[in-house]
Parts: C-alpha cells; structure tokens; sequence
C-alpha cells in the first residue's frame, strides 16, 4: 500500500534514536511489579497475613484512591493491587513516546524533511504505533515472564502482562489523536495528559465510593480502570480486554482520520494567535523567566501537591496496615524515623518529595543551558542585560521555583493528614516542617547544576547522575549497609528524619554553605567563558 | 572621521581551530560596511566577539570607544545584533518578542516599528514556533532597525528572505544611510554589498584579506566570457586584459579584467556573435583571484548568468 512507503526504515529509524530509551523504560517498570511481589511475598509471608492486607485495603478509602481496587487476598491479586500505578505510569509513557515521535518531529521540521522522501502519508504516524505498541506488548511479556518465575499462576500472570500492555496501548492512541490535534508538541503532550489524568481521577473516584454507594460505575469510564477490572489471579474476566481493544481501533482510526485530514505541520485545532505587542510588565530579564518557567513551576507544583494530599490521605492507614506485618513495622522504622508509624511512613515519603524536587530544581537550573544551546541566550545577552542579571533570572526558579513547589506538597500532604486524623493544627506544621527541612539538600543540587553550567557547560548533564545517585544511597543505601562516609557523598543523607527526629541546625548550614559555593563558583565561571552552542 | 570599529592583530581559537588569525578591521562611523566571506571564514565569530559573547585569545578590539568584553551592557544599549541563525522562544508571539528585544536594549521607536511591519509583511500576533526562518529573521531584523541605536551588527541578513524581502531590506538599510548609523553588515554575497556598502573587508580562513570602497576592489574582478562566434577568431591573445584564453574552431572561452571588457567585445562583434554567455565575477572568483599564485585559474561557474543570443 502506497501510503505506507518507507514503513520499514521509518520504524528502524525510531528503534535507532530510541536504543536506549526505549529498553530503558520498559526494564524500569518491568521491575516495579516483580519487585512487589517479590518484597510482599517476604512481608506477608502467611495467608493469613495476606488476609489481613486484603481487609485494611478494602476498609481504607485513601489506598482505594491511590492504587486501585483489591479482589483477593491472593500474592498475585495484592500484587496488582500495590503496584497499581504502573497501569497509569505505562499509560504515560506510552503517551509521551508517541508524540515524541510524531508531533514533536513535525514541529521541528523532520517530519518535512521524511515527507519530501518516498514515504506514504500513513507511514510516520504507522510506525509511531507499530514500535510503541511492541514495546508495551514486551513489557507485559517481561512482566508476565518475572510473574510466573516467582511461581505465581500462569494464567493470571498472562492476564496481568496482557493489563499493562493494554495500558499501554489504549494510552499510544489517545496520544496519537493529541499529536493531530495541535500544532505544538507541548499542546498536545497537555492534552493527552489531561486525558490520562482524567482517567485516573474517574478511576480513583469509582473505586473509593466502592461498588455499594452506586458510584463505583464511574471506574467504567476509564481506560485505566478497566485494565485493573480484568482482575488478574482473582478470577480473570478477559472480555474486559475486548473493551480496550475496541477503544485501541477506534482511536487509532480517529488518529488516521484525522491525519489526513491536516497538512503536515498543522493541527486540526486553530493554532491560537498570541499579542501583537508585549504586555507592559515583560520587560526585564526576570519578567522572560516567568513567562518561560511558570508553566513547568505550575505543572511540579501542582504534581507534589496532588501526591502530598493523597499521601498524606493515606498516611494514617500505615499503622493499620503495619500492624499486619511485622518484618513492615521493622523496614519503616529502618528507613524512616523511629516514633509512630505513620511518621515514618511520612518522613520516608518525604525524601521521595525531596528527589522529585531536586529533579525540576535541576530542570529549572539547566533552562540556563538550554538557552545557551539554542542560541537565545544569545539574543539576551546582545542586549544590555549583563550575564549576571541573566544568570540569576534563570536561577531563581532552580531556588526559589522548587521552594514553592515543595511547600506545596508539605501543606497538601500536612492538609490532608491532618483532616483524617482529626488534628490540622498539630499535623500541618509538622509536615510543612519535613518538606521544608529537606530544602539544603535540593538546594545543593541547583548548585551542581549551575556550577556546572558555569565551568563545564558542556557536562551539565552531569547533573542527573548526581541526582541519580543521591538517589541510590539515600533510598538503598541503608538497605546495602553502605558504609557511613558513601552515604554521607548524598546531600540527602544529612536531611534529619521530621516529623519525628530533632533537627539539628549544623548539617543543614553546611549544606546551604555547599550551595553557595558551587553557585558563587558557577556565576563566576559563566562570567568569564566563552558562550558555547554546542 | 572617527571610528565605530577598530580591531587589530584578533586571534581566537576553538581548540585546535583558528578561527580567527590576527584580523584587522575598521568601520567608520556613519558607514555602510561590508564584511565578505564565505562560509567559516570567522564573520560570524568576529560579531560575537564583538558583542562580547566570545572571549579573544589575542589582539584588541574596540567598539563606539569601548572595550567589547568589559563594557558590554553599556556599549549594548548603543547597538542591534541580528544573528544569521535566529531562534526565538516557541511559545512568544513575534511581537512580544519585538517589543521585549526593545526593551531590553533601552527603548523602541513605536511608530518605526509599525512601519517596519508593514514593510516586512509580518503578522506580529503569531506564536514564533510558527514562524518560517525568514519570519524569525524578520522579527530579529525589525526589533533591530526599530530600536534607538548608533550600530547595527547584522550577520548574513538576508538568508533566509525571498527576494521580494530582499528588496525590502536594501531600501531600509538605504534609508539607515541617511540617518547616519553605522551599520556592519556581515554576508557572502557580493551583489548585496554592491547594492549596499560604502566599503568592504574580504575575510577569508580568519584574516581580512582586502578592505577598501568596491572601486579600489574593482582590479580584483574579472568578468567570465563564453562565445559562439560566426567565423574562428584570431587576434583575442594579443588583447591586454584577457586570461584563460581557449579557443575551439568558432567557440571562444575566456576570463577578462573589468576594464578590457568593453574592447574585447569589440573584437567579438567585429567578428560575429551568434550567442554569448558573461558571468560576472563571484565572490569566490574574487578570493581564488587573490589567491592566484595558489589556486590558479580555477574559476567558479556557478554565479548569476546573463544570457544573450541573436
């Protein structure tokens, strides 16, 4: 068929540009449920145990919310159930591989570039599809594949691979219409998104309300519901697969539809005309900062407060469901604080907050480099603003930015705890104070990044692997039995466990000190090098 | 006549890269100055030095009487930089972008940049991920010209226009000639400085090679001549001026200085012109000129052609 000419190459060109990539995210959440399982089967090693789980679950409306429903007091059956979230994090892969692959190629012009070739009008889109899809289908066999060699059924096992690839799938289409849809490939990744979060709202309201209060239907109107109601080892209902193929067809089709329906490089919806002039207040350095950071401020602000409120929704239900277990009790306490509980259980979540924050502090700091790159720092820097000025204007969100995004998830999570166990006015403060007490250590990596950007412009990326292992010795480094001074390297590691642990006032300033000296460094540096695009 | 522009002995390498080798260069307030070169030749790195952005290995640099690295934000506020590559930030709308450039830079002639928009046929309202290159180009260029400043530094304008623009662009830096700017205008094609410039500087591999008004240049040029004549020619050889002389029964192929042009025509019609092909010189054709005793005669045949038959 002519319109899919070129499907071949086309496919082998995104298996190219996405050689790491792609394995890369299909081994990290192949891990997460085999993982879960495997750790379940060591906490809740007797049915009875397992039992228990199961009925905390049911009576606990803010794990119902978070991860799903539970239909057995099987390991397979709770294993779906605590690794819920994979469905939807599959889901947003997916979604965001897909547009990677076809509109933001068509916003930067190579899609232009392959449509002057002998290539069919279907074929980019067609292969977008073709290679995501695979990639889902071997994640569930990866899945499914670990399932079984754990010794879990192999029926429910296939059921639960063939879940998330269903997850997968249903996710590729909806981004694949989004991609058509606009012009800009960040309108479309907004769109999809919506759509995923959507999904997940509709899901999490559905299954709190349970099936008794009549709302439970409201689960049947998400995709991401109905990979969870195939309900793998409890009982498989496979025609429940028959609806997410159906929904994979029809939008697939939607998407070629309306892909011929558009010419390459333009959206079905009109592209939105912004302000003939600029408003009087975008005049400064600082004022083209807001405007370039505040949408990914409000997306991580808004993200952390999300997970904070569901967090701290649950966090009461930890001592009920630690008291199941425990070889629990005895984990929280070695990775968390040492009073309640639930404490721990906050403190511990609260160094996840803290890695998350240091990711979008590390975004924020490298737009500097970003800008450097595509030459409109240089735009900026023809003007009279001096590199300081610049520097700093970007810098700001990589300090303040994260500052606001963390004490947003600290108030969320201290709201929410709070309104459960009755108490806002002890729990609020004390919660904000666990977020806020890990800002020295994020800080220290905004200053990586910009010492970085300033010395070594070219090896900012340098900055990930920082985070990447801070990551490693704060969350498994107890774990191993690391030696002291390794797990001292993370910044992390000085943070004091709160709620729960005093705080001592040294560790923090170092850290704070640390930071200001690797941005002194990094301003310094930037002001005397040589601009450097590439 | 006092100078914008005065470098002297620039040297700036990029590792093993010279890219600039002890280049001189003087533009004079209120002129037109070409800067010429082909691709890598260092035009785009001498601008960036310039503005500051690229540090030199050696040599100095002075510009509007200031140090180029040190006094960069006040010597910022007297001047408009056009890249030859200009990208923009996606999610501004070409006007923001205008009014913002302006802004920072110390301020913005409204009403010139209303005109300038409608000169340029630009719809400011559009979001600059939509923009065409030549669009890009043309936001960077009108932010520039409406701006309130003494030079302008432009780096290979007009790449990215249709030659509609083109046109446009000559009759703004036209009018730029009355208003007593200075204007550095960096580009590798020979036409458009004709067009434009006062003077230029030929750089090539990182050096000026020849500066001066394109009359003093003139000797450097010579017209490519290619003839299908009605009888065997004799004769052409002794003519003063002719180079690269091939004859093939009536088909004569040769190179001619700018000033023998007019006689050996003469020569040609006196025997009969059935076609004629002239092409005049490039700019390539004026760098391998100057580099004869290396390169010689390999003339370039891809310029503009003029072609006449009868």
């Amino acid at each position: 068929m002519s319109t899919l000419a070129g499907l071949g190459g086309l496919v082998r060109l995104i298996l190219r540009r996405d050689r790491l990539l792609l394995p890369l995210w299909i081994l990290v959440l192949a891990v997460q449920p085999i993982q879960t399982a495997a750790a379940l089967d060591q906490f809740y090693a007797t049915p009875a145990a397992l039992r228990e789980l199961y009925g905390t679950i049911l009576s606990t409306p803010g794990l119902l919310a978070m991860l799903g429903p539970a239909f057995d007091a099987t390991l397979g059956a709770l294993t779906v159930w605590r690794a819920g979230l994979v469905f939807t994090v599959v889901g947003l892969a997916s979604l965001l591989t897909i547009i990677r692959h076809t509109r933001t190629d068509e916003e930067a012009g190579r899609r232009e570039l392959l449509a002057a070739t002998v290539v069919g009008r279907h074929a980019p889109l067609a292969a977008a599809l073709l290679v995501t899809f695979a990639a889902d289908l071997l994640l569930g066999a990866v899945v499914a594949a670990g399932m079984i060699r754990l010794g879990l059924p192999a029926t429910g096992s296939v059921a639960y691979g063939l879940s998330i690839a269903a997850a997968g799938w249903m996710f590729v289409t909806v981004g694949a219409v989004a991609a058509q849809l606009t012009e800009g490939a960040g309108g479309a990744r907004g769109i999809a998104l919506g759509a995923l979060g959507l999904a997940y709202l509709l899901r999490a309201a559905g299954d709190t309300a349970g099936s008794d209060s009549g709302l439970g239907w409201l689960s049947w109107l998400s995709p991401i519901g109905w990979t969870q109601q195939t309900r793998p080892y409890a009982g498989e209902r496979w025609w429940v697969l028959g609806l997410a193929v159906t929904f994979v067809v029809v939008l697939a089709t939607v998407a070629f539809a309306l892909l011929v329906r558009r010419d390459v490089g333009a959206g079905i919806l009109p592209s939105r005309l912004g302000p003939a002039a600029a408003a009087p207040w975008l005049r400064s350095p600082l004022a083209l900062a807001w405007r370039l950071h505040r949408g990914l401020l409000l997306g991580w602000t808004a993200g952390l407060a999300v997970m904070g409120a569901v967090i701290g929704s649950v966090a009461d239900s930890v001592n009920q469901m630690a008291a199941d277990s425990p070889q629990m009790q005895q984990l929280l306490q070695r990775l968390g604080g040492e009073k309640v509980l639930s404490d721990a259980y906050i403190a511990g979540v609260m160094v996840i907050f803290a890695l998350a924050a240091a990711g979008y502090a590390i975004q924020a700091t490298l737009r500097l480099r970003a800008e450097e790159e595509g030459l409109r720092a240089e735009l900026v820097l023809a003007t009279s603003v001096s590199r300081l000025r610049w520097a700093a204007s970007h810098l700001l969100f990589g300090l303040l930015g994260l500052t606001v995004a963390l004490a947003a998830a600290g108030l969320a999570e201290g709201l929410a705890y709070g309104l459960v166990d009755g108490d806002v006015g002890r729990e609020l403060p004390r919660v904000l104070a666990g977020a806020l007490v890990q800002l020295p250590a994020v800080l220290v990596l905004s200053g990586v990044a910009m010492a970085l950007f300033g010395l070594l412009p070219r090896l900012t990326a340098v900055s990930w692997a920082a985070l990447a292992a801070s990551a490693f010795l704060v969350l498994l480094g107890p774990l191993l039995r690391l030696d002291q001074w390794l797990l001292d390297l993370a910044p992390f590691s000085h943070i004091p466990k709160v709620p729960g642990a005093d705080v001592a006032a040294a560790p923090l300033a170092w850290l704070l000190a640390v930071t200001a000296l690797l941005i002194t460094a990094g301003l310094a540096g930037f002001r005397r090098r040589d601009l450097v695009s590439a | 006549m006092s100078t914008a522009i005065s470098i002297s002995g620039l040297v700036k390498t990029f590792g093993p890269t010279r890219a600039l080798d002890g280049l001189d260069l003087e533009v004079r307030t209120g002129e037109v100055h070409g800067f010429l070169g082909p691709n890598g030749a260092g035009k785009t790195t001498t601008l960036r030095v310039l503005l500051g952005l690229l540090r030199a290995d050696a040599g100095t640099a002075r510009l509007l009487g200031g140090d180029p690295w040190r006094d960069a934000v006040s010597l910022h506020r007297r001047l408009a930089y056009v890249p030859g590559d200009v990208t923009l930030w996606p999610s501004l709308s070409g006007g923001e972008v205008i009014d913002l450039l302006g802004r920072l830079r110390g301020g913005l002639d409204p009403k010139r940049k209303q005109r300038l928009l409608e000169l340029f046929a630009l719809d400011p309202r559009k979001k600059a991920r939509t923009y065409s290159k030549g669009n890009r180009q043309k936001v960077a260029l009108v932010a520039a010209l409406a701006s309130d400043v003494e030079l302008l530094l432009l780096d290979e304008p007009t790449a990215g226009l249709d030659p509609l623009m083109e046109a446009t662009f000559r009759q703004v830096i036209r009018e730029e000639l009355q208003s007593e700017r200075t204007v550095l205008l960096s580009s590798h094609i020979l036409a458009e400085a004709e067009a434009l410039c006062h003077r230029v500087s030929i750089i090539r591999a990182g050096r000026v090679v020849e500066s001066g008004t394109l009359a003093e240049l003139r000797h450097l040029t010579r017209t490519s001549v290619q003839a299908e004549l009605a009888a065997p020619p004799d004769g052409l050889l002794a003519l003063p001026g002719v180079h690269n002389l091939e004859v093939d029964g009536t088909r004569v192929r040769c190179q001619v200085d700018a000033e023998e042009l007019d006689s050996l025509l003469r020569r040609l019609t006196a025997v009969g012109v059935r076609s004629l092909v002239s092409q005049p010189p490039t700019l390539e054709e004026l760098f391998l000129r100057h580099y004869q005793d290396q390169q010689p005669a390999a003339a370039g045949r891809d310029g503009p052609r003029e072609e006449v038959s009868r």
